[in-house]
């Protein structure tokens, strides 16, 4: 048995998992429940080993333990089985399987003919006829997702994770995969299964756990709850953010995007299906959708990222627009806030006059050759002192500042750009509480000012506080559209759970 | 305050490289009788110039984290072709035509060649996505092979006296192969630092996924950046051979190396972003010093190639220190 017992964790002040306890129990598939940000993967992180301060108590089997590394955790016999899996694509199934701990003979050279019919002994026991020495490349997701199973079982773990394994297998790949959990299962083996596809865990899960806001809030038996019950357990909070009064709705149309299709890179799946909808001058557009469902790729999609892969058209003030690149899209008035500032929004190594000013360089021209330094830094700090930017000086490096501050850079240098449309995708993420109020209101001021603003977000309470209407996404398709006065946590969430 | 003693390191860290030859300058100074003399020091300039025009290019290259491994001998191919213009001029007997060249032209059709063999660089490398490094190891050999093609093997020589200015020359009692690569850097530093072509160098090798998703060209910025390195090696070669009177045809080897080594000891980061042109001019002189300081010091010459290695890795090792202490 796997408990968890007072288990807080926080990452630079932010609160991450509040007090939890939790028991998962062998024999059984132990389903893991709760919204984005629950506090699920920084739970198994910590039960993996990935996370190693915390503060509470693990205990596996009545002893108490803290690991720090995840070999330790996977020695002591809990494997994890990630949505991103974790397998070296250029080496076979059999490599895969004894990476870290393979078999030699007694002059420390590889013996292959025993690993080799280990790893078919473990294939057979998951019904995977494929040779063991096939690459994992070559490998179906379902395939790659079932030899992980077999890492697991090589290293006889007694508690299996599976972080959403059924995302991107289809059907039939998710009935063969049931059939090995229940084996598994049947063999004492504890089964820890987090998904958000609730209709899947009625089939397969015993027992559930739901996670709120970093806490426990219920655990039960699947047989005795209903879908309904699960939906409002989930999503039963206290209001963090209130909202002012409703204002009244916007007419006009600002930015409308017909029939958006985006394929995957190789053209074999759709990851947008048929998008319409139509954003208002001076609304906040709220979408919300689960992990997976298109939410950062719609965003990237209208700011032209996707040129190749995406169809569709776009209308911004009634003229159609044709966006092949960012500049096109930026040109057009329409800009993006993307999802990880530091990889995707900022120059952290260098200033903050240059990454505020980077998207209005031509504006700062002298003698066509120049930039104008001087207009350049008086800019900058008015963007510092306009949005309440706290930085030693307009030359401080921006990896020095805090998340909420670097955020805010990233706001200036599209504001500065002066747009019409404005994305921002998951705009308050890892920000403390403080700096994300803040930047509601100025989200606010800035539709009040009449821009058009789409906010993307993985965050119920945030999508309630700052949205005039609420769209949701669910596995690639708009399934509602609803005016903020009707939203409520549990009809949002249902609908991003649910297609149809 | 932790912001204030950051600048301070900061700056600490842009003269690092100037500190560390004022120190080599002085021990020098004191361990012989010839170094700090007028003399010596343009000598050491003058035998700088043509690395500190390449590593100039160089450093434009890195700062977009990339390289380039091609400069020597796009040298040798671009002092050739100068070379075999001035002398021989271009005839095409099919056509009945002849091109002579003056002294301008001919040097002209050199740093054409160059930009034109970088822009080549860089258009595989961003149309093709083929790494920096093998593209221009492409290159290196291909314009290698051409040179020879061109002088079929052997050196273009006794070259017109006006031509030997360039080499040779001195003007205002400074040989004309420093001011040139006077010119040259200061082109580049305002480049770098005052338009926004240097803006977006410094973007895209601080975080190209931010400056692609700020709406910059990074197709054209890189390849302005290959041409430019091009263009400076070819100069570098015009240097070369107007001083030789001749365009040797295995001239420039190894030429890269030692331009990649200023950039190095100059500070700025094999992972782009992070440098400047004044830092490369530095690890260029350095290195132009350590070996005119050796020599003096009659130290072996390999014992110098020793010295110059552990020199270079003496400098990444203090900047790593630096960057972790951040």
């Amino acid at each position: 048995m796997l408990v968890a017992k007072n288990i807080t964790k926080k990452f630079s002040g932010v609160t991450a998992l509040d007090n939890i306890c939790l028991e998962l129990l062998p024999g059984k598939v132990n389903a893991i429940i709760g919204e984005n940000g629950a506090g699920k993967s920084t739970l198994m992180k910590i039960f993996s080993g990935v996370h190693t301060e915390y503060e509470g108590e693990i205990i596996l089997d009545g002893k108490t333990v803290h690991f720090s590394s995840t070999k330790e955790a996977e020695r002591a016999g809990i494997a994890i089985i990630h949505q991103e899996l974790n397998l070296v694509p250029y080496l076979t199934i059999t490599e895969n399987i004894f990476l870290g701990h393979e078999l030699t003979n007694a002059w420390g050279v590889l013996n292959k003919t025993k690993m080799q019919e280990e790893t078919r002994q473990l294939l057979d026991r998951l019904n995977l006829d494929i040779h063991p020495n096939t690459k994992i490349s070559s490998l179906k997701v379902g395939q790659q997702q079932l030899v992980e199973i077999a890492k697991a079982l090589h290293v006889d773990a007694k508690v299996i994770i599976m972080d959403e394994p059924t995302s991107a297998i289809s059907d039939k790949e998710v009935n063969n995969l049931f059939t090995i959990i229940n084996e598994l299962v049947s063999q004492g083996k504890t089964i820890v299964y987090i998904s958000h596809k609730l209709n899947e865990l009625f089939q397969i899960a015993d027992r559930f756990v739901i996670l709120r806001d970093g806490t426990t809030v219920n655990t039960g038996e699947m047989k005795t709850t209903t879908h309904d019950n699960l939906i409002q357990m989930m999503t039963g909070r206290k209001i963090l953010y209130s909202r002012d009064e409703v204002a009244e709705e916007k007419k006009d149309d600002l930015l409308r995007l017909k029939s958006i299709y985006l394929k995957n890179v190789t053209g074999s799946d759709e990851i947008l299906h048929n998008i319409s909808f139509t954003l208002h001058k001076g609304e906040v557009l709220g979408i919300y959708g689960l992990m997976g469902a298109g939410r950062t790729e719609l965003m990237e999609t209208i700011f032209g990222l996707h040129p190749r892969f995406s169809s569709g058209e776009i209308f911004l003030d009634g003229k159609k627009l044709k966006i092949q690149s960012p500049s096109d899209a930026i040109d057009a008035g329409i800009v993006l806030v993307p999802e990880d500032r530091k990889l995707q929004g900022l120059c952290t190594s260098l200033a903050v006059r240059p990454n505020i000013s980077i998207t209005i360089l031509e504006q700062l021209d002298r003698w066509g050759i120049m930039i104008n330094k001087k207009r350049e830094t008086t800019l900058s700090k008015q963007y510092i002192q306009q949005l309440a930017i706290k930085t030693f000086s307009t030359e401080t490096l921006v990896k020095n500042l805090s998340g909420g501050n670097q955020q805010k850079i990233v706001l200036a240098k599209w504001l500065a750009k002066k747009p019409m449309v404005l994305l921002l995708d998951e705009p308050t993420r890892g920000i403390d509480i403080n700096a994300k109020s803040e930047i509601y209101k100025l989200i606010k001021q800035l539709a009040a000012e009449g821009l058009g603003i789409i906010v993307v977000s993985s965050e119920l309470p945030e999508i309630l506080a700052i949205s005039d209407r609420v769209l949701v996404l669910c596995e690639g398709e708009l399934t509602a559209n609803i005016p903020i006065k009707e939203a409520t946590e549990a009809a949002i969430l249902k609908m991003a759970i649910h297609k149809n | 305050m932790a912001t204030i003693t950051a600048t301070y390191k900061n700056q600490l860290t842009r003269f690092q490289s100037l500190i560390a030859l004022l120190v080599l300058c002085i021990a020098l100074s004191v361990l012989t009788d010839k170094f700090f003399t007028a003399d010596n020091g343009l000598n050491v300039l003058r035998q700088t110039a043509v690395n500190i025009c390449i590593a100039t290019g160089m450093t434009l290259v890195v700062l977009t984290s990339g390289i380039d491994l091609s400069v020597g001998s796009v040298l040798a191919l671009c002092g050739a072709i100068t070379a075999g213009c001035l002398k021989n001029g271009i005839a095409i007997p099919s056509m009945d035509l002849f091109i002579g060249f003056t002294v301008l032209g001919a040097v002209l059709a050199g740093i054409l060649v160059g930009a034109v063999l970088g822009w080549f660089n860089g258009f595989t490398i961003t149309k093709f996505k083929v790494p920096p490094f093998v593209a221009t190891l492409a290159m290196l050999t291909i314009a290698r092979g051409l040179t020879m093609l061109y002088t079929k093997g052997q050196p273009v020589s006794n070259l017109s006296t006006d031509f030997a200015i360039i080499g040779t020359g001195w003007w205002l009692g400074i040989p004309v192969p420093v001011w040139i690569a006077a010119v040259v850097v200061l082109l580049a530093v305002f480049v770098t630092e005052k338009t926004k072509l240097g803006r977006y160098i410094y973007a895209i090798g601080g975080n190209e996924t931010a400056a692609k998703f700020s709406g910059i060209n990074i197709t054209k910025v890189k390849i302005t950046v290959y041409a430019l390195a091009g263009a400076l090696a070819a100069i570098g070669g015009i240097i070369v051979t107007s001083r030789l009177d001749s365009a040797q045809p295995n001239a420039g080897t190894g030429y890269e190396l030692d331009a990649i080594a200023a950039v190095v000891i100059g500070g700025t980061s094999l992972s782009g972003g992070k440098g400047s042109v004044w830092g490369t001019v530095m690890g260029a002189i350095i290195i132009g010093v350590l070996n005119n300081g050796l020599v003096l010091l009659n130290v072996s010459p390999f014992w110098q190639q020793v010295v110059k290695g552990a020199v270079i890795l003496l400098a990444v090792v203090i900047d790593k220190a630096g960057e972790k202490k951040e």
